[in-house]
């Protein structure tokens, strides 16, 4: 029943009647593409510029819903109606989200069980924490206003973790595979995975609990290999029938698209891009830079651009930069075999890594970091109060998604919202544990009341300055950069304590 | 304290998303509807001398939503037409503006909704049920009755959906509430004048009030001293009148007219359906066609005060605040049962008195403010599918949130 208190949070949001963003449409187009399409055109059509860029089985999940969706609005089905928002499509969509949502709800109450047993949760706390998790304010933001499907896939991730807390590793697996031919997003929480599913399923141990290498693995590990074969089968066996499999494989990576996305994300190549600005505006005004071309990076326009002072980056070099900095997580935990937690924890520091250091990342991805890190939030003081910061920085950074002033109010009160919950859960459950301390300290507090300068500065200093038509995103800059600042200082301080654990 | 802020925030943030739905007469001429109404008064007001508000003139047609309330609510416009007049002239250009329909214009008002809510609703829910041990003994009690009033959800779907300023007027009450629940008797019916002043409504809990006041005098130790202080009410009482009517005083016609306007007696028993005793009973008995309006109100005024009598005489006889509530519940369901010209939006009169007894008596409070809603449900269904949409969406939230509290 508690369950489906909290359920009802969500749909609040979906009373968005019109503005609806472009994700929106994109979703439309796919409902349109699967149920109108054979197969075999699913990846080929591209009347429409949202082309299918997610792997199969979100295609095929697309495709069920289109199914109900000709009961509701016929109309919306037909791909060439660009941009068809009926009331009726909008309600449809909308309560899709909520609909799968309730798989969210379910794998979160599975988690807290586990976290039950581990850490000693009161009734009270344990529905605290559900509904910081289930309402995390960007999620809400980014899944029922601008519109994607990201409660129903963490829903399936946290499915998937809850598994492996209960040593039910194969099925774990399983979850996961499924995941991935949902959206291949959570490639970079694979090697986490990856790791722990090998050291558990298939490394074998001598008596004293180390490796032998040169034996055969265990038997477990040709199930989980089936496993993983078999879900891949299924999703993209239709496609490597057809011949489609490059075309797939090109529709789900673009590498094409430019290190940063329009809106960058608060990563290390913010920071280096706003150096690279830097630099080429002070080379300009000391005269050591001839004029170059001043094609601004935040124009808003997704594509490829040069640095001017600093060297250029490409894929492969944040690719072996990420793989880097994972290796310290992953050796971690390999060595520390049999707990699960541990394995949440490399998961985190794997997508954190990814986040902050991988090619064309979405602001989005930070709920990759934040959602496993609110799982963590109670297990030691470091992580509570790490989590407390990542989560406001999360929260703010996703801000820019949702630009129209109808919605200030809304993401303004959702952010407040959920941050004092946060604060309530982290009262009721550390007083009665350690001294009420606080958990932060002066720079930190300092930093997070710098965030609300930065939104006051961009909802109106900024337009009253009369640098909207100049400097148009300024602002943008400004957060990406700030919160930036914050999460690389998270990331550094969640690294140092999980190695020393 | 960050309980009571939680609810708050959450409040707020429900508000908001109904603000996102259409208001009511979007897109509808040649009237609109009562947003349209909302920011014609602000047009008037802000444009014609204050002794034209009230008066049928060229430039101000009452029969497009001429103003109906009483002068705070006047005043009140005139303010956010002065602000709106400073934001965008075309909001309120004299006969040019009607039905001006913007995004800007919508955000606007619905941020004028909001700013009355934080200036006078929530201070005045956080006077009323914070630390006040008169009405639940137990904290979290006190918290339940407070989530109850900050989160039901029929105020905020008028307010700011179908949009009106009912949070003015209410809150006004609550304060009055609040100062009363404290002793501060002079101060409670001040307020309490002020929130009549704002919407004529509030005369459903004038009797409450005068019975619980003239009963606590009246229990003073000497005849001199009831005297004294009654007369320092009534002083008071009148002295707020005055302030609130100043710029009308000098014109004894203008002050009828404005009468007039408050108290349609033209306008009808009933209009829709409403889930009044008159509009049940006229299924039966065709009121309308049997008597006149003027009897018709004549019978309704009489079937309305005698009815209140019971609890006004006791409240009279123990002028406690424990009696108080129930008195004001009681008085006004008598009147909205009873009353000429009743809107179903009335029932937000009986509602916000409910949520003061919801610590004591959470089943019957949390299925009476269920069906309050289902009515607006079945009032809107007509106007708008989504408004009743949305309506249901949040009544079953608010059912399980309720239930919780139990």
């Amino acid at each position: 029943m508690t369950t489906k208190i909290k359920n009802l949070q969500a749909p609040y949001l979906d009373h968005y009647g019109y503005c609806v963003s472009t994700d929106f449409e994109v979703h439309r187009n796919w409902l349109a593409i699967t149920y109108s399409l054979p197969v075999k055109e699913w990846y080929k059509n591209d009347i429409s510029q949202w082309t299918l860029d997610y792997p199969p089985l979100f295609a095929l999940f697309e495709f069920i819903f289109s199914l109900f969706a000709q009961y509701f609005d016929e109309k919306m089905l037909i791909i060439e109606n660009l941009n068809y928002k009926s009331k009726m499509t909008v309600l449809f969509q909308r309560l899709t989200v909520v609909f799968t949502d309730l798989l969210f709800a379910y794998s979160i109450k599975e988690c807290l069980n586990e976290l039950r047993k581990k850490i000693d949760l009161k009734q009270s706390n344990f529905h605290l924490i559900f509904i910081i998790i289930f309402g995390n304010a960007g999620l809400l933001l980014v899944d029922h206003i601008h519109f994607q499907y990201n409660g129903f896939l963490f829903g399936v991730l946290l499915l998937s973790i809850a598994r492996i807390l209960q040593r039910r590793n194969l099925e774990g697996a399983f979850w996961f595979c499924v995941l991935l031919n949902l959206k291949h997003i959570y490639l970079y929480i694979a090697p986490a995975y990856f790791v722990y599913l090998y050291r558990m399923e298939c490394a074998r141990e001598n008596n004293t609990g180390k490796v032998k290498w040169l034996s055969l693995p265990k038997r477990n590990c040709i199930s989980l290999a089936s496993i993983v074969i078999f879900v891949f089968l299924v999703s993209f066996g239709p496609f490597i029938a057809l011949g489609q499999l490059q075309q797939v494989l090109f529709r789900l990576f673009p590498f094409k698209r430019g290190l940063c996305h329009s809106y960058w994300a608060p990563n290390l190549w913010a920071l280096y891009n706003f150096m690279d600005k830097f630099l080429t505006v002070l080379g300009l005004k000391l005269g050591y830079v001839a004029d170059v071309n001043r094609g601004s990076m935040t124009s808003g326009l997704v594509k490829e651009y040069e640095h001017t002072i600093l060297p250029s980056i490409a894929p492969i070099h944040t690719f072996l930069l990420t793989v880097i900095t994972m290796l310290p997580c992953l050796l971690k935990l390999w060595k520390s075999s049999n707990n699960p937690w541990q394995f949440v924890r490399s998961l985190t520091m794997c997508g954190f890594c990814s986040f902050l250091f991988g090619w064309h990342v979405h602001e989005k991805a930070i709920l990759l970091i934040i959602l496993p890190l609110s799982l963590l939030s109670l297990l030691s003081r470091e992580e509570t109060k790490y989590f407390t910061i990542l989560n406001v920085i999360s929260q703010y950074s996703l801000f820019p998604l949702i630009f129209t002033p109808e919605e200030t109010v809304l993401k303004v009160t959702a952010l407040l919202l959920h941050s004092s919950l946060l604060f309530s859960l982290l009262e009721k459950y550390w007083r009665s544990r350690f001294k009420p301390s606080s958990f932060l300290n002066m720079y930190e507090l300092l930093y997070i009341l710098g965030l609300l300068f930065v939104f006051l500065y961009n909802q109106f200093i900024h337009h009253l300055l009369g640098l909207h038509i100049s400097l148009p995103f300024l602002p943008l800059m400004i957060t990406s950069v700030y919160c930036s600042i914050g999460i690389l200082y998270c990331w550094f301080g969640l690294y140092k304590f999980m190695l020393n654990i | 304290m960050r309980d009571y802020i939680n609810v708050c925030l959450f409040g707020i943030f429900l508000r908001w998303c109904v603000s996102l739905y259409p208001y009511s007469g979007a897109g509808k001429p040649p009237m609109f509807g009562d947003y349209e109404a909302q920011r014609h008064w602000q047009e008037i007001t802000v444009n014609l001398p204050l002794k034209e508000w009230y008066i049928n003139s060229t430039d101000n047609d009452l029969e497009y939503w001429g103003l109906d309330y009483p002068p705070l609510t006047a005043y009140h416009s005139l303010l956010c037409g002065l602000v709106a007049r400073y934001i965008n002239p075309n909001f309120t250009t004299l006969h040019v503006s009607r039905g001006f329909e913007s995004k800007d214009h919508k955000l606007f008002m619905r941020y004028t909704v909001l700013v009355i809510d934080l200036l006078i609703f929530i201070p005045a829910a956080f006077l009323l049920f914070r630390n006040n041990e008169n009405i639940c003994k137990s904290k979290s009690g006190l918290f339940s009755c407070f989530s109850a009033l900050m989160l039901y959800p029929g105020l905020f779907i008028i307010d700011y959906g179908h949009f009106q300023y009912n949070n003015a007027s209410l809150g006004l009450f609550i304060i009055a509430v609040g100062l009363l629940y404290k002793n501060l008797d002079y101060a409670s019916g001040i307020f309490f004048v002020l929130a009549l002043n704002y919407k004529q409504m509030e005369l459903y809990h004038s009797l409450p009030f005068f019975a619980y006041f003239l009963g606590k005098f009246y229990k003073e130790n000497t005849f001199f001293q009831c005297l004294k202080k009654l007369s320092i009410m009534g002083f008071v009482v009148l002295f707020t009148f005055l302030v609130c009517w100043f710029p009308f005083l000098n014109n004894f016609e203008l002050i009828f007219q404005i009468i007039r306007r408050i108290f349609p007696i033209a306008r009808g028993l009933f209009e829709d359906k409403v889930a009044s005793f008159w509009c049940s009973l006229s299924i039966i008995f065709k009121l309308k066609l049997m008597f006149s309006n003027s009897t018709m109100a004549l019978i309704c005024l009489l079937t309305t005060l005698s009815l209140s009598l019971p609890s006004s005489v006791h409240l009279f006889c123990y002028p406690k605040p424990n009696v108080f509530k129930y008195s004001l519940i009681n008085i006004s369901f008598i009147f909205f049962l009873f009353s000429f010209h009743v809107h179903e939006k009335s029932i937000l009169l009986v509602a916000i008195p409910a949520s003061l007894v919801f610590c004591e008596e959470p089943l019957i409070v949390c299925w009476f403010f269920i069906i309050s809603i289902i009515k607006y449900d079945n009032a809107f269904i007509q106007k708008f599918t989504e408004k009743g949409q949305e309506n249901q969406e949040f009544s079953t939230p608010y059912n399980h949130l309720a239930s919780y509290f139990i």
